[in-house]
């Protein structure tokens, strides 16, 4: 079993038995994507919510572009589209003090709208999300059962 | 627009440096008056980091750190964002109050509301005057809002600053400055995100093209 590590603004697939995981998520969402059969998924780990606007940056920067380039990866390892269930984790508002107003500061809301509307477009069911709150979060996606592991500092761990 | 950002905070490296060394210079003195102690400070490291490396050059996302955050609004706009390891944190903390330092490590750790009180307090006098001696050479106007304390896994606190570099470049300007009293080293990292105009806006204040 290997551990695969999912940095800032990137997206990685792997299959059964590793595990894929991305560390201190904070206003940033982990989506990952799981198909039960074949025990395969993905992770991204995204900072923006659309990729408009911003074409010729790197597009696991941002959520929607980052869902699509990771569905074609997991589509070479020979997953069906519409075999895959998605998970959501992070977009937290980590200074809910400063400038409610603040767009870069809502952007955790915003993520999480961004990755939801494009696997609502994709008809990609979502089956669970841990989004919101004012803390951090490590994921890790066991792609031997798709249960994703969100861990936490002072508010413990929980499996969605 | 995008690369030209990163080219320019790469060729513009030094003049960052010399910011951050005045601007810390006088943090360090606001410091030394706080805690009634001879502070030195270390010639402050400016570095463009990308995405990626930014959390290994601390010590990993998981970390746990305290970060302060100060929005800062005028003809700059932006935010301050100052980083401390909690060992670091609790360093300044317990020698602002007269007390001794508490063990960090212990799992059961956590700042106490008087510990977090002054923190933000520490934090207000290194950004104000951080922001004071900017303001001064550039003759911009920049006003620091009450700052916010968080104390969570550095990934979580740093994406602030990443997120606004990322809607401009793929790196983020990082300063690194060290504090250094009879103690021992305190290291303070600051993070400076202004929003892509006023970068421009204080680099031609400077007399660089922006």
């Amino acid at each position: 079993m290997a551990t695969v590590l999912v940095g800032m603004a990137d997206l990685k697939a792997a299959r059964n038995p590793d595990i894929i995981t991305t560390l201190g998520l904070g206003s940033c969402v982990g989506i990952t994507l799981y198909d039960k059969a074949r025990k395969i998924g993905g992770m991204a780990h995204c900072m923006l919510p659309t990729y408009k606007g911003f074409e010729g940056q790197k597009i696991d920067k941002f959520v929607d572009s980052a869902v699509i380039e990771l569905i074609k990866q997991l589509e070479r390892m020979g997953v069906p589209r519409n075999a895959l269930v998605a998970k959501i984790a992070g977009g937290a508002h980590m200074f809910t003090a400063i400038s409610q107003n603040n767009d870069l500061l809502k952007i955790g809301e915003r993520n999480t709208a961004a990755g939801i509307a494009i696997l609502r477009q994709l008809s990609i069911p979502l089956i669970a999300n841990d989004t919101g709150g004012k803390h951090g979060r490590t994921i890790e996606l066991d792609t031997a059962s798709g249960a994703l592991k969100i861990k936490t500092v002072g508010l413990g761990e929980k499996i969605i | 627009m995008n690369d030209s950002l990163n080219n320019n905070l790469s060729k513009h490296l030094d003049v960052f440096k010399e910011i951050g060394n005045i601007g810390a210079g006088h943090a360090a003195s606001a410091l030394a008056g706080l805690l009634d102690r001879r502070i030195t400070m270390s010639v402050p490291i400016a570095s463009v980091v990308p995405f990626n490396e930014i959390v290994n050059v601390l010590d990993g996302p998981e970390t746990l750190v305290a970060g302060v955050l100060i929005d800062v609004s005028g003809d700059l706009n932006g935010f301050i964002l100052l980083l401390l390891s909690m060992k670091d944190a609790m360093a300044m903390v317990s020698q602002a109050l007269c007390q001794p330092e508490r063990d960090t490590e212990d799992s059961e750790f956590v700042l106490t509301d008087l510990e977090q009180d002054t923190l933000v307090e520490i934090a207000n006098i290194l950004v104000g005057s951080f922001l004071s001696a900017i303001t001064t050479f550039s003759g911009l106007s920049a006003i620091p809002s009450v700052p916010q304390l968080a104390v969570d896994m550095l990934g979580a606190i740093i994406s602030i600053a990443t997120i606004q570099y990322g809607t401009i470049g793929e790196s983020v300007l990082f300063l690194n400055t060290r504090f250094n009293d009879l103690a021992g080293d305190i290291n303070g990292h600051f993070f400076l995100i202004p929003d892509y105009n006023s970068y421009k806006m204080l680099l031609e204040a400077l007399g660089l093209e922006g």
